[in-house]
């Protein structure tokens, strides 16, 4: 459709046959504002937009307490209409575990980065899984330390280049990437594991199905459950911005795959 | 919904009214109970001599009172663990030695900055942990409460103190203890109980008020929302905890305990249990005729400065017993503010046992050194 077809489609010489659709129609209630810093293209915000609109979706919003790491998507901690406790780069975990056992009926969430879950405060999340501690970790894995400026985390693959492996990550030089999701199915306190994407509407709605499913299972009172969730970070990657979503899929996503790693059938919503 | 029952913030199991009766307790045992009996209803911590028997306490007891107790995988995840139940409103406390203490201090930091009320343990080895204790070992502006017992009756007595005060300034309280305190058994009351059904502060999360249009927020770097605004005011912030903190250093009282100080030509000053020893060896020389008397600080944050500047006005000089290489001294000196020579009398924190067992911490002792500074000061 050529912009004079489109132009042509919208008919000018009556009142409009359906109300306008403004702007707030398309912003989850559960997101105060529309303003962030993030960079264009960046994936976070598109991942937390999906967590409020699950949680909105589950009329949880009352009884949610999201405990926030330290990364770009910090930047979303003070414009949620969510309660929100910010945590330590590395352990918000712990601090999750405090909420939920002290009010065990509150709904806690982490939001944390890969620098911030896997780097700084892997046995965090691998003990309160193991625990099978009634919590949800929501895990942004875009594969650098974006909010430095993209530089190597646990989760950079093979042969990605940051700005501390400025020839690639090399296995001999820097070691191996923790496959994350993988590591915390393997534990039997984990109810649900799974491992979505935000670089394709496709994956953005099996994504919220897979967050769906997380939540359910903590309400369920099922155990512990993990979204890790791959975004885009054109910034930390030093590509084009429009390259992104393509380099996610051939990079990122093919050694992180994509999937859901483990559901004991707590959750009622439908599977990804 | 399934699982355990929320945690309430209030007292023991009822008990009859009047003074709680007595118990022979050990200092941990006194220590945890009084902590229970303060209301503390969330407790995490890592085993680590002589915390140890503090964790196992509570272990045993906080769940028969509604309360949880968590056995951490690390000092790290217990202080976090302790954060998010304080978060909540919560009663709660973690601690550990010194060193256990180091490893949770960018946590404590930003505990104080987000002005959460915490009660903190230092069963300390020696009185190495003075520094750590009294300035923090964490990042930025920020200083906690500290009390120092010097026996296990006090202890229990300042337990209460600090959940009060924590819950007051909305700021950590750290209890300074030492490897005799959590090994001396006691007779002591640990009562009374904390008032029945306490209302959560309403700046404590409790989830609820999320889809309001007002979610709260509770964030070291300010929990001010700014709405169509981005990111955090963090001059505003910083500036408001300075403020805060100045308030509370000036709300809180000094307290110290002295004897003697009216005509001593020397003035030995000690904290915590030496401060009983300093305070038996001044005792024995009085009785030979020698003009000595002794201060023992039972608030280290704030320093009972003016306490000390007293009692330190006409001496010739003012001596300083540690279980350390000489950490208070420091204070001592700001005090004194050149007033009388202040001359440093302790011994090692890291001695042979490793667990702060001063050998010489021993009234004889004491009385040659106190001496020694009486002689060379004629």
């Amino acid at each position: 459709m050529t912009d004079a077809d489109r132009h042509r489609a919208i008919a000018t010489d009556g009142p409009p046959t359906r109300p306008a659709r403004l702007v707030d129609d398309f912003t989850p209630a559960l997101v105060d504002t529309g303003a962030h810093h993030l960079c264009p293209g960046c994936g976070e915000p598109i991942a937390v937009r999906a967590l409020m609109e699950v949680i909105e979706d589950l009329a949880l919003e009352r009884r949610t307490i999201a405990v926030f790491g330290i990364g770009c998507y910090t930047a979303f901690s003070n414009n949620l209409d969510v309660e929100v406790l910010q945590a330590l780069h590395g352990r918000a975990p712990s601090v999750a575990t405090g909420v939920k056992r002290a009010l065990p009926d509150t709904v806690a969430v982490t939001v944390q980065g890969d620098g911030d879950m896997v780097s700084e405060g892997l046995q965090e999340v691998l003990h309160a899984a193991a625990r099978g501690e009634s919590i949800t970790c929501v895990m942004l894995n875009n594969g650098v330390f974006g909010e430095t400026g993209g530089h190597m985390t646990a989760t950079t693959v093979l042969g990605q280049r940051t700005k501390t492996s400025l020839e690639g990550r090399d296995p001999v030089a820097h070691g191996r990437p923790i496959l994350l999701a993988d590591l915390v199915a393997r534990l039997d306190g984990a109810a649900y594991v799974g491992r979505g994407a935000v670089n394709s509407a496709g994956n953005v709605a099996r994504t919220k199905r897979m967050l769906r499913r997380a939540l359910e299972t903590q309400t369920a009172g099922a155990g512990f459950s993990l979204v890790e969730i791959l975004t885009m970070c054109p910034t930390g990657w030093f590509i084009e911005t429009q390259d992104a979503p393509s380099y996610l899929d051939d990079n990122l996503g093919a050694v992180h795959t994509g999937g859901v790693l483990k559901d004991v059938g707590a959750g009622t919503g439908p599977p990804p | 919904m399934t699982g355990p029952a929320p945690v309430v913030p209030g007292p023991a199991p009822a008990q009859p009214p009047g003074e709680a009766p007595r118990r022979f307790l050990m200092g941990s045992a006194a220590i945890a109970e009084a902590m229970i009996g303060a209301g503390c209803r969330f407790f995490a911590g890592y085993p680590m001599t002589p915390f140890t028997e503090v964790l196992e306490h509570m272990a045993r007891r906080l769940p028969a009172v509604g309360g949880v107790c968590m056995n951490a995988e690390s000092e790290l995840e217990a202080v976090g663990m302790a954060w998010g139940a304080a978060a909540t409103g919560t009663p709660a406390a973690t601690g550990s030695t010194g060193q256990g203490l180091s490893l949770m201090q960018e946590s404590l930091a930003e505990i104080t900055l987000a002005r959460l009320p915490l009660v903190v343990l230092d069963m300390a080895r020696g009185q190495g942990d003075y520094w750590q204790a009294t300035r923090g070992g964490g990042h930025g502006d920020y200083r906690h409460i500290v009390l120092a017992p010097g026996d296990v009756a006090e202890a229990v007595e300042l337990v209460h103190t600090a959940f009060d005060l924590a819950a007051t300034w909305r700021n950590p309280v750290l209890v300074f203890g030492d490897y005799y305190l959590a090994h001396t058994a006691r007779s002591v009351s640990i009562g009374p109980d904390a008032p029945a059904g306490a209302a959560r502060p309403d700046w404590a999360l409790t989830g609820a008020s999320g889809g309001s249009g007002h979610a709260k927020l509770v964030s070291f770097l300010g929990s001010a929302k700014q709405r169509d605004n981005v990111g955090y005011d963090l001059s505003t912030h910083y500036a408001a905890c300075a403020e805060h903190t100045a308030r509370m250093l000036g709300g809180v009282t000094p307290r110290a305990e002295c004897g003697f100080t009216d005509d001593a030509e020397v003035v030995v000053v000690a904290f915590g249990t030496p401060g009983g020893y300093v305070r038996a060896a001044v005792r024995s020389l009085r009785r030979e005729g020698v003009a000595v008397g002794w201060v023992r600080p039972v608030t280290l944050v704030p320093f009972p400065s003016a306490v000390i500047a007293d009692a330190a006005r006409g001496a010739r000089a003012v001596a300083v017993y540690e279980n350390n290489t000489g950490q208070m001294v420091d204070d001592v000196r700001l005090s004194v503010l050149g007033a009388a020579p202040v001359e440093f009398i302790g011994g090692l924190s890291m001695d042979p046992s490793g667990f702060g067992i001063a050998p010489d911490l021993d009234v004889g002792v004491l009385r040659r050194r106190i001496l020694d500074v009486v002689e060379r000061h004629r």
